[in-house]
């Protein structure tokens, strides 16, 4: 399938997702959320793929919705925008959440709407210095979608959470590191770099067990502290059964680096 | 030799079948029910068999009826449908039925999983009765067994949408016993297995039958039941073994007398 909005690359175990509208900010319309899905897709079933890392073209990470695709005319029919979310943003950040590998984001611009919260869907987020997150939904009578509302209280707590989604204002990369938003704010010319290093290690770790690693640590969000506890127990029951336990293990008693299959 | 399931002996006591139809997600053929019920006639038969976990694959427990078969049999056929004497045996089965379900229990197969005494899920299980959609409705006892697990509303909802519901909700509506990873899905029910083969048999028979007459008798002549079924008992040898055990502080030895 050739891409037209997005470019997709997959190499040495480390798939690389850019949205590509940067006229638009990296906005998404119809086609671009068809041809993210595709790349997920692949990304999913391709055993080879040991890391996501997921990034934008131009000076934008992604301005959320193209509102162009959603003109809302006096006199015209109320639009069900339930109904988009639910044919495209939710499927994606789901996906992006479940995907059994770790999912990298470096936000190399502004990220404002979906654009904010497509991040934090994400695993481990790195931004540029300049990059700056907008929950803008509020600005035109909306509300927080793509998960925000469930994921910022729990990032940077209801206090913070609700001052970003109620005044939609503008907090810098760096604020958002030091709100614990994000993992890293890095220089601008750095970013993609630093990215693709941390792309590139996660891509010779054991896969499989920084995927239950993902899966609890989501699960923690909203388990009770009893039911996190028989999560653990089961998941390491299903991480000691891997190659990578044994090989880990092996590497550890032998005295050498261990070499990781992802399974 | 059974075509479509699979059936292994996890350890003396217990019976694992597993249906093996992943090409079409074990749809419920008239064949798959037919050999279903026959190895349940049989462990119901085999005095060392005392606990049967039933399973699908890792993305279908079973996703409905074979619509194919559904749409050669015109109303005579229904009539005489020979999958109502299966699924009869699948009901009489008096020994504890476990399903292990992961992935879709639609239709038939959803049907079949509350054919089942407990239902362990994995969390990507989904239940649901999509006759509906089709212009027919649930005829192996969906509607009835679905009400009783998750009440009037839930029921009606499911059945005249055709919408399912994921293993989380169908564990808080009562549908499902417990919620696993997908992976240990099977393990969990023959644990549970393990531990009920592991008490004495007539007891089980019996508590199972005394929990089955409270789903469709009234509460007098279900405690009535309950009553005489725990008369029954005091007659076991088992029973004698299992008090004398507990006060000797040692494990039990039942031999099903």
């Amino acid at each position: 399938m050739n891409f037209e909005h997005i470019l997709f690359s997959i190499e040495a175990g480390v798939a690389l997702l850019s949205l590509n509208r940067p006229d638009q900010l990296n906005s998404f319309n119809t086609q671009m959320h068809g041809e993210v899905k595709e790349a997920l897709k692949q990304v999913r079933q391709n055993p080879d793929v040991r890391v996501l890392l997921l990034t934008g073209e131009g000076r934008g990470f992604c301005a959320g919705q193209d509102l162009s695709d959603r003109n809302v005319a006096p006199g015209s029919a109320v639009p069900d925008l339930g109904e988009s979310i639910e044919k495209f943003y939710n499927p994606m950040i789901r996906q992006l959440r479940d995907l059994p590998l770790p999912v990298i984001c470096a936000v190399n611009g502004v990220a404002a709407g979906a654009g904010a919260n497509i991040p934090l869907a994400c695993d481990l987020v790195l931004a540029a210095r300049s990059a700056s997150f907008i929950q803008a939904f509020c600005k035109i009578g909306l509300i927080p979608d793509s998960g925000g509302t469930w994921t910022l209280p729990r990032l940077v707590g209801m206090a913070r959470a609700k001052a970003l989604a109620l005044l939609g204002n503008r907090l810098t990369a760096e604020q958002a590191e030091q709100w614990g938003l994000i993992y890293r704010c890095v220089e601008d010319a750095e970013l993609r770099d630093e990215a693709l290093k941390l792309a590139r290690h996660l891509a010779t770790q054991p896969t499989y067990g920084l995927a239950l690693i993902k899966r609890s640590l989501n699960a923690s969000m909203s388990n009770s502290f009893d039911e996190q506890l028989e999560l653990e127990r089961d998941l390491q029951r299903l991480a000691g059964r891997s190659e990578d336990y044994r090989e880990g293990v092996g590497a550890f008693m032998e005295k050498r680096s261990p070499s990781f299959k992802g399974r | 030799m059974p075509q479509t399931l699979a059936v292994e002996l996890i350890e003396p006591g217990v019976r694992l079948i597993t249906l093996q139809r992943p090409q079409a997600l074990n749809a419920l053929t008239t064949e798959l029910l037919g050999e279903l019920a026959d190895e349940l006639n049989a462990a119901q038969a085999d005095p060392a068999t005392r606990a049967v976990v039933v399973t699908g694959s890792r993305k279908a427990f079973a996703a409905g009826a074979d619509l194919k078969e559904m749409a050669e049999c015109n109303l005579v056929g229904v009539l005489n449908d020979p999958r109502q004497a299966s699924w009869q045996s699948i009901t009489r089965f008096s020994k504890p039925l476990i399903a292990a379900v992961n992935g879709f229990a639609l239709g038939g197969g959803c049907e079949l999983a509350m054919h089942a005494d407990i239902i362990i899920a994995g969390e990507d299980a989904r239940f649901g009765q999509p006759e509906i959609n089709l212009g027919i409705m649930p005829g192996a006892g969906g509607t009835q067994r679905l009400l009783r697990a998750v009440g009037k509303s839930m029921a009606m909802q499911m059945v005249l949408t055709g919408d399912a519901i994921d293993a989380h909700q169908a564990q808080r509506a009562g549908l499902v016993s417990e919620v696993t990873q997908p992976e240990l899905t099977v393990e969990r029910a023959v644990q549970v297995a393990r531990s009920i083969a592991a008490k004495a048999p007539l007891a089980v028979r019996l508590a199972k039958e005394a929990l089955l007459k409270a789903m469709d008798t009234d509460l007098a002549s279900g405690l009535r039941f309950e009553r005489h079924a725990f008369t029954l008992l005091a007659g076991t040898r088992d029973r004698d073994e299992g008090i004398r055990a507990f006060q000797e502080k040692r494990r039990p030895n039942f031999t099903g007398e």
